[in-house]
């Protein structure tokens, strides 16, 4: 390679494939751009520690004893007793989770700042958002960061079907998805319940929720042409039915037949509501085996070729074009079949592909990615806790709240809107001021931007009128949009 | 370009003279090629269909719906509308709007889309195909290309920070979001702009953007001055409005008031809702599905009052990508289904019936869902026809490619 092409490079390294260069990364990166990228996968991904940080059991511990104390409080009003304290104490939920999950988000933001690992991290919020949970269900306010740190990060560099294990049995994708509850319709549960009398519960419809399992093959797995049918999903549903979170459960009598309460918080298989019998899935037989069943069924789509490729063409299209060359998509889909969906093998077929570094800025920051990189580039403190969080919510992407199970899109048209654009163009004008002569732009545009960095823009930070005016001009330029 | 330079010219001027603060900036939308307006809502997530127009005279509602079920009668019950179908408690306005006949209700209407992955129903209902990820652009922005003078480029606003898809297209199309820019000043965005000349796009998307403020500045203020914001009036007594959601909703709804009450505005504008996706304990005349709904209509009604006279030019339509299961499922909630609600609201629409080719729930799609008998695109031929003008060759060719044997429905807006 020649000087420029290195350099080029190494702003693609930095910029596109890390979190945005901090000074001095881009002349680390540009010896060797790819290999600076290799030697991040390198290692035991890197563990979050924040003294706010709690097990998602812990924090879910909590909110079920919350829950089960509002349920009585509630039977009791309705008997006739009063307790408005004990309603109102329980109504608190949010004032459990709220805490936990300002933490969690202050800690990921701090280490994807922090980080000296930048690709691994994108790696990793990669994931998360494959994986997506939103804390608009108030239930996973306090969990869905805990997923990210139990059941993502130490998978990063592993194998595919372990990740997906390792999510899909994590309370928080179970009560995102509303799997708890999902009863199998000839389960000793759905028995139990219809030949009750008059007791609680009876007479209750019960049957499967579809949710998490028409998510899998959608949106984790198969994809959405993955060529599965709605009897798939149904059948899917069944054989993960009973797939539950530990706690109290239901009620006694199906405590009784399920085995336990399991341990609070934590993923509890119920038997009594899992649906007997074989289950015939993709033109595949599943004996039954109790949890082992849905487990078999999710070892083999991680190794179906429709997952590989969906998964595939979502990680080209993250990090070379918003319409990803699917030359490289089917390279890294042979990469994963041929050594048993291991991530690193499919990380390194996406590097050593030529179309990973033909084009720079080709793709739009995220406001997350443009945060990121401004603070990264300008060395600033995360700081205070709250404060920090605001910029996601200014930008318009609150940290783990995509909205929707298929995460945060992940094309230009979907963030470069007008009124997008001035949000940014306004927070790194306050930033600046704020900052005021502290940075000098003209010494980090170099520094941020490398050979992506033009004429035009360093023109611009040169003749601004003020340290401020030239750090705003340096942050809304062309080229500190893109990646 | 020439608008482009026009505002550029604006900013460079302000520069000079000093003496126009951005707030203060008036600029002009491009000449407005007519004087409906039309909104699109879309709500996402499959709004339960069953539950905002409860067929509470069908025979087969209350036991395929169980403990979600509707009242005909009592408290809390359903509103009705004529001997088969009722809307939901939370819907007051919209029984009020359906009184006035202001109000039409579509049922059992889908996109043309059969399988159930909210992002592909989505992708469909806005793309305006046949099929996911067929069209790159939006039917609302193809719509905003063939009006009757099309080159009115700034004649649509999406109310949010960025385009949706339905909006997206080879006409420019602006985003409007609250912003605070108190600290920007003109001298830094004069330089901005110069900054991104050579870059396409964003030299548009700032444009746009500074526009926009502008105008929604203009419209608060003149909100102020009207009175219409001030506590006391009826929206703002529903006790729910302190809730966040229903905050968000009105003030969206607000906002793409302000800029559709402009006679140099824009005449279409869209927003999104999310949140509709109730697999769980989605409540009956209470409940999660409840809140959502009465704060959707509590916007409806803020954004009549801050129309003022403009709603009676006005058509909202509300659809969502699909409706959900006729039966509750194990969780208290509805799974995602096919035949859908959805709803035509405004002063120009001939409103106070049910539109629905009924097929009843004992004969459900795939022996699970509520059965589509009409095709949306139909209805919104109608409207963009009948309503905005856009010709039919224009709507069978473009706006729905390939469409010519859905035929616009006819009749559901007055005469101009």
């Amino acid at each position: 390679m020649t000087a420029t092409q290195n350099s080029i490079a190494a702003a693609i390294a930095v910029n596109r494939f890390g979190l945005g260069a901090r000074p001095g990364e881009l002349a680390a990166a540009e010896k060797n751009p790819s290999g600076w990228l290799r030697r991040q996968l390198e290692g035991a991904p890197p563990v979050l520690r924040s003294e706010g940080l709690e097990a998602s059991a812990e924090t879910l511990g909590k909110v079920l004893a919350l829950r089960k104390d509002l349920a009585t409080a509630r039977r009791e009003k309705k008997q006739g007793g009063e307790d408005g304290a004990k309603v109102a104490a329980a109504l608190k939920l949010p004032a459990i989770e709220r805490p936990v999950y300002i933490e969690e988000a202050h800690a990921r933001f701090a280490h994807a700042v922090g980080t000296d690992r930048p690709f691994l991290e994108r790696l990793t919020q990669f994931w998360t958002n494959h994986f997506a949970v939103s804390i608009d269900k108030v239930v996973v306010l306090g969990v869905a960061g805990a997923m990210e740190r139990e059941a993502i990060r130490p998978h990063v560099t592993g194998r595919f079907v372990d990740l997906l294990m390792a999510v899909e049995k994590h309370p928080a994708m179970i009560l995102y998805l509303d799997n708890q509850a999902s009863v199998g319709p000839n389960s000793r549960a759905a028995g139990f319940l219809a030949r009750r009398g008059s007791a609680p519960g009876a007479g209750r419809k019960v049957g499967i929720n579809e949710n998490l399992a028409r998510e899998i093959l959608e949106l984790h797995t198969l994809g959405v042409d993955g060529g599965y049918t709605q009897a798939d999903v149904t059948t899917f549903a069944l054989a993960i039915s009973g797939w539950s979170i530990g706690g109290e459960g239901p009620n006694r009598g199906l405590r009784r037949l399920g085995g336990g309460k399991g341990r609070p918080g934590e993923f509890f298989y119920r038997d009594a509501l899992h649906e007997p019998g074989t289950k015939e899935l993709l033109d595949e037989r599943y004996a039954d085996g109790g949890v082992k069943q849905g487990e078999r069924i999710l070892a083999d789509l991680a190794m179906r070729r429709a997952t590989a490729r969906h998964v595939c063409s979502k990680l080209a299209r993250h990090f070379i074009a918003d319409a990803p060359p699917q030359g490289v998509v089917e390279r890294m889909t042979q990469a994963w079949l041929g050594n048993r969906g291991n991530l690193v093998n499919v990380y390194e077929a996406l590097l050593a592909s030529p179309e990973a570094w033909g084009e720079p800025l080709a793709k739009f920051k995220t406001p997350a990615d443009y945060i990121y990189s401004a603070y990264r580039g300008l060395a600033l403190p995360v700081g205070d806790k709250r404060r920090s969080l605001q910029a996601f919510e200014a930008l318009g992407q609150r940290n783990l709240m995509p909205g929707s199970p298929a995460g945060w899109p992940d094309t230009s048209a979907d963030w470069d809107g007008s009124s997008a654009l001035l949000k940014r163009i306004a927070w790194s004008d306050a930033l600046s001021q704020r900052l005021g002569d502290s940075r000098n732009a003209r010494e980090l545009a170099p520094q941020l931007l490398g050979a992506t960095l033009s004429d035009a823009t360093a023109h611009a930070v040169a003749r601004a009128q003020s340290g401020a005016q030239a750090l705003t001009l340096l942050l809304s330029s062309p080229e500190f949009m893109r990646r | 370009m020439r608008d482009l330079l026009s505002r550029r010219r604006f900013l460079e001027a302000s520069l000079f003279t000093g003496a126009t603060s951005l707030a203060g900036a008036r600029l002009a939308f491009a000449a407005a090629p007519t004087e409906s307006r039309f909104v699109f809502v879309l709500l996402r997530g499959a709004l339960d269909g069953l539950s905002a127009v409860p067929p509470v005279g069908d025979p087969r509602y209350a036991s395929l719906r169980g403990q979600i079920a509707l009242a005909k009668s009592g408290a809390d019950a359903a509103l009705p509308l004529d001997s088969t179908f009722a809307l939901h408690p939370s819907l007051g306005f919209l029984h009020q709007s359906y009184a006035a006949k202001e109000l039409a209700v579509l049922h059992a209407v889908a996109s043309p889309y059969r399988e159930r992955s909210h992002f592909d129903g989505q992708n469909v209902l806005e793309g305006g195909g046949v099929h996911p990820h067929e069209l790159q652009s939006g039917w609302l922005n193809r719509a905003l290309a063939a009006l009757p003078k099309a080159g009115a480029a700034e004649s649509g606003v999406a109310l949010g920070a960025n385009v949706p898809l339905a909006m997206r297209g080879p006409v420019e199309v602006a985003s409007w979001s609250p912003t605070k820019i108190s600290t920007l000043d003109e001298d830094t965005l004069a330089r901005i702009t110069d900054l991104y000349a050579r870059d396409p796009l964003l030299s548009r998307r700032l444009a746009d953007a500074l526009e926009s403020d502008a105008i929604a500045n203009e419209a608060q203020a003149a909100a102020n001055a009207d009175g219409d914001m001030k506590p006391g009036n009826v929206v703002e007594r529903d006790a729910g409005q302190r809730r966040g959601l229903n905050a968000n909703f009105t003030a969206t709804a607000r906002a793409a008031a302000g800029f559709l009450k402009r006679d140099d505005g824009p005449r279409v504008a869209m927003f999104d809702t999310s949140g509709w996706d109730t697999h769980a304990n989605e409540g009956g005349a209470q409940g999660q599905l409840a809140l959502r709904l009465r704060a959707l209509d509590a916007s409806l009604a803020a954004f009549k009052v801050a129309l003022g006279d403009t709603w009676r030019h006005t058509v909202v339509m509300i659809a969502t990508e699909f409706g959900r299961t006729a039966a509750i499922n194990g969780t208290r909630g509805t799974d995602h289904g096919t035949g859908a609600a959805a709803f035509l609201l405004g002063g120009a629409v001939r409103g106070g019936r049910v539109v629905a080719d009924w097929p009843g729930l004992s004969g459900l799609h795939e022996n699970r869902d509520l059965r589509p008998t009409r095709d949306l695109r139909a209805v919104l031929k109608g409207v963009l026809r009948d309503h905005l003008g856009v010709a039919s060759a224009a709507l069978d060719r473009d706006v729905f490619p390939a469409s010519a044997a859905v035929a616009p429905l006819a009749d559901l807006v007055r005469p101009a």
